[in-house]
């Protein structure tokens, strides 16, 4: 579980974050949804210690992350996965590599031990056969599932997505949601999922926190945030222009 | 103002890569070799080519302007060790190798941090300075060796224009190699290599570390990175030698 608690952070003189408070909890896929600069990626890299708030804690399982000495805080960084937006797999590493990478940097396990690690997580993002190719010979979904087994590899406690979904077609978007929520539940781990993506709050929004303008807009899950009058929510949701047909659709009891 | 900010984030980065959390030495160990062949041995054929022709264009330059016959032949071979072994190889070599070397570190690092794999590294809480560029000074310890070889080649590819060429004999252009050969040159030259060496590998990767935006930024990294690598190779160049020769 993840806790934050009153967080605020403001670059120069623009406040970015203004007294954010929500719990991530864990076993569940967490999203947090808003506009682009709204701040959501500045909530994730203060959650992931890239960023020292000015305001306000975070805690890890009960554990304030300012209290952490650096060497806990390096432990904690090795307690979690992370899904860049892009992949951030490494160019000039295969697709086994990239996965290895992270065992081989925090673990002693001998070389077959982690061969077996990474043959059983490929196989889990169901990437058993394109071990020995370059992250620019696979698709950009499969480059994602690379990305995925690499932040799971080392069975972290937290997993950070980054907008998964982004340049993906919607059925690859789909089964990387899927992906996700599945991992979320069978490694019980505490996820975080930031996304522009409606599709993936019908699939996976378990938890939501809609920031607007650096502010916790909204909370709820799946089935409250198309039933919500908040306004901001209802007009962030229903920008899209197919769910605004829907909703149109829906009211003409179509 | 500016360029006092930079040089000061230049010495930091120093400070992160030498005084930062240590890779595994493992997994250094390989990055080093990795480094060493991509660095290093990827840049001895063009190095060779160079050094053997321009040691060539060297003697047969004295050769042909050698028109007073008071001035002993062996001056051919003389001249082209001096100007080979004190300039030629450690300074021109190196920035020739700002242009190759140079520009590779600053767009593989810069295309690292566009695409977020530094990022990634600081994440899992890798020290991603010393995971990066900590190898690649490492790699550049063994520069040196480039530039004997291209001393090597540089002398033979003038002593096959002189010879070949019928400027002089090959015992007399032997002579001439020996004539007055102060070994504290040497020194100097291997010394200045070890300085040109670490320029080369630090000065790219700070262009590269600290480059923001997109693909576009990446090419500008490059160019600005060879710039004031060579910048900074000559004046370099000019104060060691200011210092151990004059």
């Amino acid at each position: 579980m993840i806790e934050v608690k009153g967080l605020k952070k403001k670059f120069e003189e623009e406040q970015i974050l203004d007294g954010i408070d929500f719990v991530f909890e864990t076993g569940k896929t967490n999203l947090i949804i808003g506009q682009s600069g709204s701040g959501k990626s500045v909530l994730m890299k203060c959650m992931l210690g890239l960023f020292t708030p000015e305001e306000g804690t975070i805690e890890y399982d009960g554990k304030a992350y300012s209290s952490f000495s650096d060497e806990q805080k390096r432990e904690l960084r090795q307690e979690m996965g992370m899904l860049f937006q892009g992949g951030a797999l490494f160019d000039s590493m295969t697709v086994e590599e990239n996965v290895m990478f992270p065992l081989r940097m925090f673990t002693k396990k001998k070389k077959k031990e982690l061969k077996d690690r990474v043959d059983e997580v490929l196989e889990r993002v169901n990437l058993n056969d394109s071990g020995k190719k370059f992250p620019s010979e696979i698709s950009g979904g499969m480059q994602k599932r690379v990305a995925i087994a690499r932040a799971i590899v080392n069975r972290p406690k937290y997993l950070f997505c980054d907008e998964p979904n982004s340049g993906l077609d919607p059925h690859t978007a789909t089964v990387i949601d899927n992906l996700i929520h599945e991992l979320t539940v069978e490694y019980d781990i505490t996820t975080v999922v930031i996304t522009h993506d409606m599709n993936s709050l019908l699939e996976i929004g378990e938890k939501i926190a809609f920031l607007k303008d650096g502010v916790l807009a909204w909370t709820g899950d799946k089935s409250q945030i198309f039933k919500t009058e908040d306004q901001t929510v209802t007009d962030f949701v229903y920008s899209s222009d197919l769910f605004k047909k829907v909703k149109e659709a829906q009211k003409q009891g179509l | 103002m500016k360029y006092l900010q930079t040089i000061g984030e230049y010495f930091l980065m120093l400070k992160g890569i030498f005084f930062g959390r240590m890779t595994k030495r493992s997994v250094l160990t390989d990055l080093i070799f990795k480094e060493i062949d991509e660095l290093i041995i990827g840049s001895l054929w063009i190095v060779g080519f160079l050094s053997f022709f321009i040691g060539a264009v060297v003697s047969l330059q004295t050769a042909l302007n050698l028109s007073n016959p008071l001035i002993p032949k062996s001056l051919i071979a003389f001249a082209a060790r001096q100007s080979i072994v004190l300039e030629f190889s450690p300074t021109f070599i190196s920035i020739i190798m700002a242009g190759k070397v140079g520009s590779f570190i600053t767009s593989s690092i810069g295309s690292m941090r566009v695409t977020e794999q530094i990022d990634a590294l600081e994440v899992m809480g890798i020290n991603s300075l010393n995971y990066l560029v900590f190898p690649k000074i490492i790699a550049m310890l063994t520069y040196p060796f480039v530039i004997a070889i291209s001393m090597f080649l540089g002398i033979l590819g003038a002593y096959t224009a002189a010879v070949m060429g019928g400027f002089v004999a090959p015992d007399l252009f032997v002579q001439g190699l020996q004539e007055e050969f102060i070994p504290f040159h040497l020194f100097y030259a291997f010394l200045k290599t070890f300085l040109f060496a670490f320029i080369l590998a630090t000065i790219p990767s700070f262009h590269g570390y600290y480059m923001q935006g997109g693909s576009l930024e990446v090419g500008k990294a490059s160019t600005t990175s060879f710039v004031w690598t060579s910048v900074v190779i000559i004046i370099t160049n000019y104060i060691v030698t200011q210092l151990l020769l004059s």
